[in-house]
């Protein structure tokens, strides 16, 4: 296919639900602000479990988005992704109707799923047998259900689908939306990612992983991406959407317009189930086909809203995937960590990061990596750590890794 | 248990299960088409039932009871039966 076939893709909408804040505004001034959204469990009784922190979204009250029947038949996860779908639509103000309905598609992806909702179900199962199961069990945990709700809940009945790439779910969404407007297979797209994974046996799960933090008398200091003493991640939870439009079409409604998409990398490392590739030779090559994709330069390249997990493997193999894309000009690029203020939100991590990311282009500002007290040796790149900054931001990349050893990177640009 | 008192118990997991007002919980109600249940609904309400009144419900039985009164109906029949 060459450029000419391509349509050019828009960011007109957008919508988050976060540890530290439950809309867009509240997300983007706690960006900037260093807000940390990492604290004691509150959801259920983790005094059990090795890692009893998280970042939990707070005050969320799904009455705001969905009556009590319809909040009541949805996993938490499904709540936050079509709560962050409706903010997303209003703030685009998309308007969804017979004649656009068909050309209005869903790319929503998380990396579990409803696990609540399983692990309740099997506890009824063993306790009091088969037939005392939940009609709504299915309907509730399958991953796609946020995908599919939001469509019932908005009318969009154009391309519909779940990216189930865990830690990468989120990116691949806004990438494969991406991809179906520019060959038109839509005009406008909802996309992004959402978990609600803080429950008790999926913190078993990740802490057996050896993956998590354990810093459970000092939660605001867990998460700390690129320093010596990080020792883990800290899981996260919420939504983060996008509403990605055409740009003739975007034009034609006079939609305020906060960046373009332009980019769309994904790889496999084919190395190993959790460990990233020593070297990031996947992440490399993802960088590499989101800007060959995009046809930017590494000098173009302003920011890097970096996967950073707060993990030993993770953030030395991520900088140097880095610095061996942009070469000299790594030197220069501002790379953050919004997860130091969020956690990580496994599948939920690519909607809201690139949420950040477009926002930083929108408003040339850059959140900060918090916590970077003592930068490990490996990790010397510019981490903006602490404060927000002032940037001009011309092209940002969003980088999202997950077990599997899926790569992803969206590159965004200034839309002139 | 009086009928009256079946009335109220079933009314009261009527309204939790369906999320609707007690008030509209008539005794003519249809649950499909007063009620909005939808048949996952109707599974779930039947299982409700069979806690609360500590009986079991087949299929059958529950494919034909389609409004308010004719779940009171059936659970005062059961109750009596095994009482």
């Amino acid at each position: 296919m060459t450029n000419f076939d391509r349509k050019r893709v828009v960011v007109t909408g957008l919508g988050a639900i976060t540890p530290i804040g439950n809309n867009l505004t509240e997300y983007w001034e706690g960006l900037l602000e260093g807000r940390n959204g990492i604290a004691p469990i509150t959801l259920f009784d983790a005094s059990r479990h090795d890692c009893r922190i998280a970042g939990e979204v707070k005050g969320f009250d799904p009455h705001e988005y969905l009556d009590r029947k319809e909040a009541k038949r949805m996993d938490r996860f499904a709540q936050f992704g079509v709560s962050a779908s409706k903010q997303a639509i209003a703030d685009a103000k998309f308007v969804i109707n017979e004649l656009n309905a068909e050309q209005v598609g869903i790319v929503i992806g998380t990396g579990i799923g409803g696990l609540k909702v399983l692990e309740d179900q099997q506890e009824v199962f063993l306790t009091r047998g088969p037939d005392r199961c939940s009609p709504f069990m299915i309907p509730m945990m399958i991953a796609n259900m946020a995908a599919g709700l939001t469509a019932i809940h908005t009318g969009a009945k154009g391309p519909n689908c779940c990216t189930v790439t865990a830690c990468a779910a989120g990116s691949n969404a806004v990438g494969d939306a991406f991809r179906l407007i520019q060959r038109g297979y839509a005009q406008a797209m909802i996309c992004g990612g959402t978990e609600a994974a803080v429950t008790p046996l999926s913190l078993a799960g990740f802490a057996a992983c050896k993956a998590l933090s354990t810093r459970n008398d000092d939660p605001a200091r867990a998460c700390r991406p690129f320093d010596r003493g990080r020792d883990g991640f800290v899981m996260g939870e919420g939504s983060g959407i996008l509403i990605l439009e055409e740009l003739e079409y975007a034009l034609s409604r006079g939609a305020r317009i906060y960046a373009e998409i332009v980019g769309y990398g994904m790889t496999c490392d084919a190395y190993h189930i959790t460990a990233p590739v020593p070297g990031g030779e996947g992440a490399v090559r993802a960088m590499r086909l989101a800007m060959k994709d995009a046809g930017i330069t590494p000098e173009q390249v302003s920011y890097i809203n970096a996967h950073g997990t707060s993990t030993p493997a993770n953030d030395v193999t991520e900088t140097a995937a880095i610095k061996n894309v942009l070469g000299e000009s790594a030197a220069k690029v501002a790379v953050s960590s919004t997860k130091s203020m969020t956690g990580h939100l496994l599948g939920g991590s690519g909607g809201i990061e690139a949420v950040a990311t477009v926002m930083a282009i929108a408003n040339d500002r850059l959140p900060p990596t918090i916590n970077l007290e003592n930068p490990d040796p490996e990790c010397d790149l510019d981490y903006v750590p602490h404060h927000s900054r002032s940037k001009t931001v011309e092209v940002a990349l969003s980088n999202s890794f997950g077990f599997g050893g899926h790569n992803v990177t969206l590159a965004f640009k200034k839309y002139v | 248990m009086s009928q009256a008192e079946i009335f109220e118990r079933v009314k009261k997991i009527i309204a939790e299960q369906l999320e609707v007002d007690p008030a509209d919980v008539t005794p003519e109600a249809n649950f499909a088409n007063d009620l909005g249940a939808d048949s996952l609904d109707t599974v779930e309400l039947v299982m409700a039932l069979e806690e609360e009144f500590d009986i079991e419900v087949p299929d059958e039985a529950a494919e034909k009871l389609l409004t308010v009164q004719s779940v009171a109906d059936y659970i005062s029949e059961k109750t009596t039966a095994s009482a």
